[in-house]
């Protein structure tokens, strides 16, 4: 059989850290291959690569067999290899077309020719189930649409081997399916796929074979078919991971977080979260079930005071809350680990020892009479590396150098550190191997048990169901039901979260 | 290469990259690059006259350049500085003319006019941009003309009667030193290095040890997140432009109290306000960058002046290299990208 990609003992270094050592990944024509690892184990990096963003310090490429050398993205692209970024790179003010054509215009004579170009969207569109508007712009379609985007952009520029970077991280449940159809579909037309992912459940159900990585190393290649969820676990993470989530009984006390008939607009105006109610309890873990877009990010902005609400009310330990500055909520006592974490949870520009004081640099220890104590915030800083097994090279290494995961475990330790009585985790395992998410998932579960009220709002059905004391599910802005996870089925909770009105609705509405 | 590094090295090779485009320039046009380049240096640092002449020159330039760069810092582009300059210019020598108070009062406090003038010119761009999200480049730019206007008209009609400058102001409120005038043989040498020395120690100061520099680099570099973090974004947005028109006033002081000691009206912008925005790039936006930068571009002003002087070679021609150098530093990109590209063969 022959390999259209072979990674050859790839060895690249980062100041401080070897992201890959003697790594050997080869790809063969029209497979999906994976590519497993836990947070900072290095895949992306090994992705960045093969796609010419980095050059290695040893090993060796070839494609189809010929030896090359990737210089950069443009080598990458005549090479026929392509990339989904775990970040996509998209032009928000233009068109879907304008975005793909983008660096490789079809013109003639100096002009742009955009009706050939959008014919020729439309017909890549058509020919792999994409369904993709060439007209649309970027900023009014989904995130879904526009990773289609970003596959659009790699097919369009004649890629034969598209790499995808935790392309479900991102995505809704419904939205994943759609995309693993249309992965089979580019595999029927002759591409090869590496796929980067977390869930083991993914890689099971599309993939052909696996290359595991652990901390840099290369630990080898199986066969999808002859290997199962546990086995890859134990080999990415070198020890066993459980799956369920063990907890005790929750014990439920006073009331920490209550919301009576919130409404909250959405930027266009329309009334995205309409006269929601829901309460929280010392002790719990509500979770929030819901499709993506039913309110879920306006709530979690209403209530931390980054977005006006236009009526109701929110309380905190009784006293109401709502509409009052980030800051004074934060110090009234919650924590949030946000949705975005590239957006809200970290300046990536800073050091990540700067980010865990980002809301308590003004207090002591961190600093006295508005002088920052970088001894201190730094002394911070490592024990919170330390605690929250965040893999950094240092505390001085800025935040974007992390690896997603990592950052994500260095938002959740500073938030769960400043011991708040509402903590609210929104898609908190969001791109976390199975390791961190286990771990995420205790440290949820240790709030609640030292009597912390605690929200979680996540479309992993799986996630919720786990994790949750009581489940809340939310549609077109209200809470619909409220269901006891242990009692409830992932079809139910599908049909509610689809608005159907069968089910507890109506008697468990009453008891809010 | 480390990052690091590369920050120090690419301002270096942008600079070489200058001055070897300006002696090829000098040939072409039939001039000999060795002899205008000692001319050049001579006049610059050759007599204590000449390193006094350029001490003077770069004083505002330090100040221009904190301010660019303290805007910067927080993610805003302050074209405006050279309006503030002016207003801060005027502000100095007005309060110098307008009262008769010991020095230890009056230097200070006609210096601390010019610093608030500055601060409220910065003000306003920063107050529409926060508060109705008007860029704040189009606001300074516009400000820049207001302000030489409205300068202009106060000499005129307020301070004089109608004359091109006011008289000059009395010794009580200058920085003008007999002297270092003395001691520098007679160059305009005067107290205000100490002055703008102390200002990028400020600016290092608030930007990297206090609460309020954390906070306003956090709000350049990701106002989302700030304001996540319970940052007031826009708060800090108009205190920035403060601050950074508070460094461009102290620089209309330094040459209102120092160089002249007198305001005059003007045809044009002074121009220390945009080479402020060169020299904050030259310089990285760190406070030791752009003393070293503008030590170069006042260096370079002063020093162009001897060349036509000793080798007939026209001052326009500095004025080309510097220009040059700005290119090389604007295209730091190429720079970085050769750098990095070889770096990484020399590897394999
Ligand atoms: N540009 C960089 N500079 C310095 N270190 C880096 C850089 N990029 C990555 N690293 C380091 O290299 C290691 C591997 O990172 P990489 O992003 O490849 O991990 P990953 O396997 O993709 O993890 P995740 O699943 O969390 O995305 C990490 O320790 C990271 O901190
Ligand atoms: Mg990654």
């Amino acid at each position: 059989m022959d390999y259209v990609i072979e990674m050859l003992n790839i060895r690249k270094e980062f100041p401080g850290i070897v992201a890959n050592d003697n790594i050997t990944l080869q790809v063969k024509k029209g497979e999906i291959h994976a590519l497993l690892g836990e947070n900072g184990a290095g895949k992306s990096t090994l992705m960045n690569v093969l796609f010419g963003l980095y050059q290695p310090e040893q090993g060796e490429i070839r494609v189809n067999g010929n030896r090359v050398n990737i210089t950069d993205p443009n080598v990458a692209n005549k090479l026929g290899i392509g990339m989904v970024h775990q970040h996509f790179m998209l032009v928000d003010k233009f068109s879907v077309t304008e975005n793909i054509i983008l660096g490789s215009e079809p013109s003639k004579a100096g002009q742009i020719n955009m009706k050939e170009a959008i014919m020729g969207v439309r017909q890549l569109s058509e020919q792999y189930g994409l369904s993709v508007d060439p007209n649309a712009k970027i900023s009014d379609i989904s995130v879904g649409m526009q990773q289609r985007v970003e596959i659009l952009k790699t097919l369009y520029r004649g890629a034969e081997i598209l790499i995808f970077d935790e392309p479900t991280a991102v995505l809704t449940p419904q939205e994943i399916k759609e995309l693993i159809a249309i992965m089979k579909t580019l595999i029927k037309e002759g591409k090869s796929i590496i796929l980067i992912t977390h869930k083991l459940k993914e890689i099971m159900d599309v993939c052909d074979r696996v290359t595991v990585i652990r901390k840099g190393v290369g630990i080898g290649t199986v066969n999808v078919p002859e290997t199962n969820p546990n086995e890859l676990a134990s080999l990415m993470v070198g020890r066993d991971v459980v799956f369920k989530t063990v907890k005790k009984d929750a014990n439920p006390k006073e009331t920490v977080l209550d919301i009576q008939d919130l409404v909250v607009k959405d930027s266009r105006g329309v009334a995205s979260v309409n006269g929601l109610s829901l309460n929280v309890k010392a002790g719990e873990i509500v979770g929030i079930a819901g499709v993506d877009g039913n309110g879920q990010s306006e709530l979690i902005e209403a209530i931390t005071g980054l977005k006006k609400s236009e009526s109701g009310k929110v309380s905190l330990n009784g006293k109401e809350i709502q509409n009052m500055s980030p800051r004074k909520i934060t110090r009234s006592g919650i924590g949030h680990i946000p949705q975005d974490r590239h957006k809200h949870g970290l300046v990536l520009d800073f050091p990540i020892g700067e980010n865990m004081v980002l809301q308590t640099y003004n207090q002591q220890p961190y600093s006295k009479n508005g002088i920052l104590n970088y001894k201190n915030i730094y002394e911070k800083a490592r024990t919170l590396i330390k605690d929250f097994d965040v893999r950094t090279p240092s505390e001085y290494t800025l935040a974007r150098a992390l690896s997603g995961g990592n950052q994500q475990k260095a938002i959740i330790g500073r938030e769960v550190d400043r011991d708040p009585d509402l903590l609210i985790a929104a898609q908190p395992t969001r791109g976390l191997d199975v390791g961190a998410i286990e771990f995420v998932h205790k440290r949820l579960i240790e709030q609640r048990d030292r009597g912390k009220g605690v929200l979680l709002v996540s479309f992993e059905l799986d996630e919720v169901m786990n994790v949750s004391d009581r489940i809340a599910v939310i549609y077109e802005g209200k809470i619909v039901a409220i269901v006891n996870p242990k009692e409830t089925t992932e079809q139910e909770l599908g049909l509610l979260m689809a608005g159907s009105t069968a089910g507890k609705k109506a008697g468990e509405e009453a008891n809010v | 290469m480390s990052k690091r590094l590369i920050n120090i090295i690419v301002p270096i090779i942008a600079v070489i990259l200058g001055l070897l485009a300006g002696a090829i320039i000098m040939m072409i046009t039939g001039y000999n690059p060795v002899d205008g380049f000692s001319a050049l240096f001579y006049g610059m640092f050759g007599e204590v006259f000449y390193a006094g002449e350029t001490i003077r020159q770069l004083t505002p330039y330090i100040l221009s350049g904190l301010a660019v760069a303290f805007a910067f810092r927080t993610g805003l582009f302050n074209i405006g500085v050279e309006g503030q300059v002016l207003v801060g210019w005027l502000a100095s020598v007005w309060v110098g003319l307008a009262f008769d108070l010991p020095k230890i009062i009056h230097l200070p406090l006609a210096i601390l006019a010019a610093v608030a003038a500055g601060a409220m010119w910065g003000f306003i761009p920063g107050f529409l941009k926060a508060r109705f999200k008007v860029h704040e480049v189009i606001v300074t730019i516009m400000m820049n003309y207001i302000a030489l206007h409205v300068v202009n008209h106060i000499i005129r009609t307020v301070l004089t009667k109608g004359a091109e400058r006011t008289p000059d102001v009395p010794q009580s409120a200058l920085l003008k030193s007999p002297m270092l005038e003395l001691m520098s043989d007679y160059s305009r040498l005067h107290w205000g290095i100490l002055i703008a020395l102390f200002g990028a120690f400020l600016m290092w100061f608030i930007l990297e040890k206090t609460t309020r520099g954390y906070e306003l680099r956090s709000v350049g570099f990701n106002h989302h997140a700030s304001e996540y973090a319970g940052m007031n974004v826009n708060r800090n947005i108009i205190l920035s432009m403060v601050i950074s028109g508070a460094f461009a006033g102290a620089a209309g002081a330094m040459e209102g109290l120092g160089t002249f000691g007198y305001a005059s009206i003007k045809g044009g912008f002074t121009g220390i306000g945009f080479d402020g925005i060169a020299v904050a790039l030259l310089g990285g936006n760190t406070a030791v960058g752009i003393i070293l930068a503008a030590i170069l571009f006042g260096g370079l002003k002063v020093g162009a002046l001897n060349m036509p002087l000793e080798t007939g070679i026209p001052t326009e021609l500095v004025d080309i290299i510097i220009a040059l150098i700005i290119f090389f530093i604007a295209s730091s990109y190429i720079i970085r990208w050769a750098l990095t590209r070889n770096s990484k063969k020399g590897v394999k």
